[in-house]
């Protein structure tokens, strides 16, 4: 290692990275196997799996028929007695046929029969808008998983991350639900190589600042890292956390943040009301970050509508850089 | 030699068990009752809340489709699931403390009747919803033909779940992946209020199995023999690596759905007829006949079955409740994940 000198950092795209870390987790142990729908020689309807199926087989790259809440609760079972798979749902507004599964299964087993088993099984979930798909292939959903005790919920936003989350998944012995934005996919970022694990229920700092803590989740990161340095450019210095777990989530990150700053603007994909946003934010008011905060708590979200298939229609309904801008500005100057 | 003739007028259970495994059968078939009748009592006494589904009557289907079992083979079970626990080799004083809410309980007080489980004994839990279990099950069959263990797994499920989602997807899954795994279907005439005829498009629920390329056999539920024949025939394909089958098992259930069933969907005919047609009766005459059992042995079975069950309650009265601040625990299998 010391008389290594790399001359530049390697980049993956996040699907590549995600390919990377189910390729050492299968190197590793026999135990792991992908499930899901066209897993298999097609590649993932996103190209996540990729030549997996070649390497590994179809024994252990299996592709499911159509059969959501099927191949789900194979999955629950199959993690209850021995293997550690790791399922696909390729959009992740199909698991609403397998709720039942997810929610009353995966999540509640081990209470149920007061810690007699674990349930050891990763779920990856396609996620979000940006697409050209509407109203059925377009949801962000990491909240409705996330009202789910018994579930870990996780929103990588970085390829660096969602290797490293992957594995830590894939060491945990709990369902853990991988929300993965779409747009992300082809996004090239710095993956370390070899096997290392991203700590889960942690969140990162991306940018610190001063003025205003902006707290986001999976693509919003990106579109509020981007507001951070126009605001710059006016004076406003935010701070951008990146909250990666939806569940458990890092509290004491956020209100050491909104204590420094005094000022919170939450933004993410998911539907406004009742959203990740909605927790954050009661979170920090109900701790004593409360008392430092010198403007109104902004959560800026998903409208109340169905994803729209327009493309302008469809940009109009998440949340902008423009969008998170302006909330920033108000916020600083005291406008709201 | 012994003559095929006659071996073939001797029942299949006679032929295929030793003496003490049917003496067993028959033991957990009175366990298995008296359990129920002992929950029933428990309950009107106030001593357990919330609800209960009573599978008196069906336990031939229960004890029968088990018999070819070991440990390592797996169950999945449904809400009428007491019989498919004790088939199983569950301990009466865990299931009873279960019910009591107890700690020392097989789910320490947070599961109840309904997720009672014994995963040491391949019992991987009844389950609250209806069809619940059937991927489940599938599941476990999956891991055991990766893993190469050689199990088989029993999935039990009623009439009721034969129209559920689950249900469909289950077989189909199983039989294109051909794996270990036995469907039982305990076809007891009602999914809740609401009849088969009046559910199900089928004739028979084993009649489905076609569509999913398995075997499909149906059987009189409350013969434990022929429980026995079609389960075994079931499991060994399994064995031998053959994929899934598909048994209904024809049964009734003596008492309503739940506690709060006032029977306003069958006649009291219909009721009397089929507790005519006791599966604990006919399995007693099977061994007295075969010369197994005297009326005495029997007589004893039921009478060792009562004092059994007795014990188990006092272990469960005399049981520690679990704590109010230990109500987090076991969400997560690393704890500091429940915040």
């Amino acid at each position: 290692m010391n008389a290594h000198t790399p001359t530049a950092l390697r980049e993956l795209s996040y699907a590549e990275a995600i390919r990377e870390a189910m390729d050492l987790a299968m190197a590793a142990d026999d135990r792991v196997i992908l499930m899901g729908e066209d897993i298999g020689v097609y590649g993932g309807a996103f190209q996540v799996t990729g030549d997996l199926v070649h390497k590994y087989g179809t024994d252990r790259v299996m592709d499911t028929p159509i059969s959501e809440l099927g191949g789900a609760g194979v999955a629950v079972g199959a993690a209850l007695t021995g293997l550690r798979p790791i399922f696909e749902f390729q959009f992740s507004d199909f698991a609403a046929l397998a709720m039942e599964q997810i929610v009353n299964q995966a999540a509640k087993v081990r209470y149920m029969l007061g810690g007699a088993v674990s349930v050891p099984l990763v779920m990856r979930f396609p996620s979000g808008s940006g697409t050209g798909a509407a109203a059925q292939h377009s949801q962000s959903l990491e909240a409705w998983l996330g009202h789910v005790p018994g579930l870990k919920v996780v929103q990588p936003s970085t390829p660096e991350d969602v290797k490293g989350m992957l594995l830590a998944a894939l060491e945990d012995p709990d369902p853990v639900m991988i929300f993965e934005h779409k747009i992300l996919y082809k996004m090239k970022g710095h993956v370390p190589e070899g096997y290392y694990t991203t700590p889960i229920g942690k969140a990162a700092i991306r940018r610190a600042g001063k003025d205003v803590s902006i707290v986001a989740t999976s693509i919003m990161v990106h579109k509020a890292l981007a507001a951070a340095e126009q605001l710059a450019g006016e004076g406003i210095d935010a701070e951008v956390i990146d909250l990666r777990t939806v569940r458990p989530m890092d509290h004491e990150t956020v209100l050491a943040s909104v204590r420094k700053t005094g000022r919170l603007v939450c933004v993410y994909e998911g539907v406004k009301t009742l959203g990740v946003g909605a927790e954050i934010s009661a979170m920090v008011a109900e701790s004593d970050a409360f008392d430092f905060l010198d403007a109104p708590i902004v959560r800026l979200g998903g409208a109340e509508c169905p994803v729209p298939y327009n493309p302008e229609l469809e940009k109009a309904v998440v949340p902008q850089t423009p969008d998170i801008v302006e909330a920033v500005k108000n916020v600083v100057k005291g406008r709201i | 030699m012994p003559d095929t003739q006659l071996e073939q007028n001797i029942p299949y259970a006679i032929r295929a068990y030793s003496p003490e495994q049917l003496t067993d059968a028959l033991r957990k078939m009175f366990l298995i009752r008296k359990f129920e009748e002992g929950a029933e009592d428990s309950y009107t006494r106030g001593l357990i809340h919330g609800t209960m589904h009573l599978s008196i009557g069906q336990e031939a289907s229960a004890v029968g489709s088990c018999m070819s079992l070991t440990d390592e083979d797996k169950i999945t079970s449904t809400h009428r699931g007491h019989g498919h626990c004790v088939a199983k080799n569950a301990d009466l004083g865990k299931m009873f403390a279960e019910f009591f809410g107890k700690e020392t309980g097989y789910c320490k007080g947070r599961g109840g009747s309904m997720h009672i489980a014994d995963p040491a004994k391949g019992n991987l839990g009844a389950n609250g919803i209806v069809g619940g279990g059937l991927p489940i099950a599938v599941g476990a069959a999956l891991s055991a033909k990766r893993l190469g263990t050689g199990a088989v797994t029993i999935c039990f499920f009623g009439d009721g779940a034969n129209n559920e989602g689950a249900f469909h997807e289950s077989l189909n899954i199983a039989s294109v992946w051909k794996l270990p795994v036995v469907f039982v279907c305990e076809n007891n005439k009602y999914g809740m209020s609401t009849s088969t005829e009046r559910s199900t498009a089928v004739r028979n629920i084993a009649d489905r199995a076609v569509a999913y390329s398995m075997p499909g056999r149906t059987v009189d539920g409350n013969d434990f023999s022929a429980v026995t024949e079609a389960v075994d025939a079931a499991v060994a394909r399994a064995r031998r690596g053959e994929g899934p089958s598909l048994i209904e098992n024809l049964t009734y259930r003596w008492r309503g759905h739940s506690k709060s069933d006032r029977n306003r969907y069958r006649t009291k005919e219909e009721i009397s007829d089929w507790m005519g047609r006791d599966p604990i009766v006919s399995m007693s005459r099977l061994l007295v006949d075969h010369g197994i059992l005297t009326n005495d042995g029997v007589a004893a079975l039921e009478t060792e079955a009562e004092q059994v069950i007795k014990d188990a309650i006092e272990f469960a009265a005399a049981s520690p409740y679990p704590k109010v601040e230990e109500v987090t625990r076991d969400v997560y299998t690393v704890q500091e994940a429940a915040e």
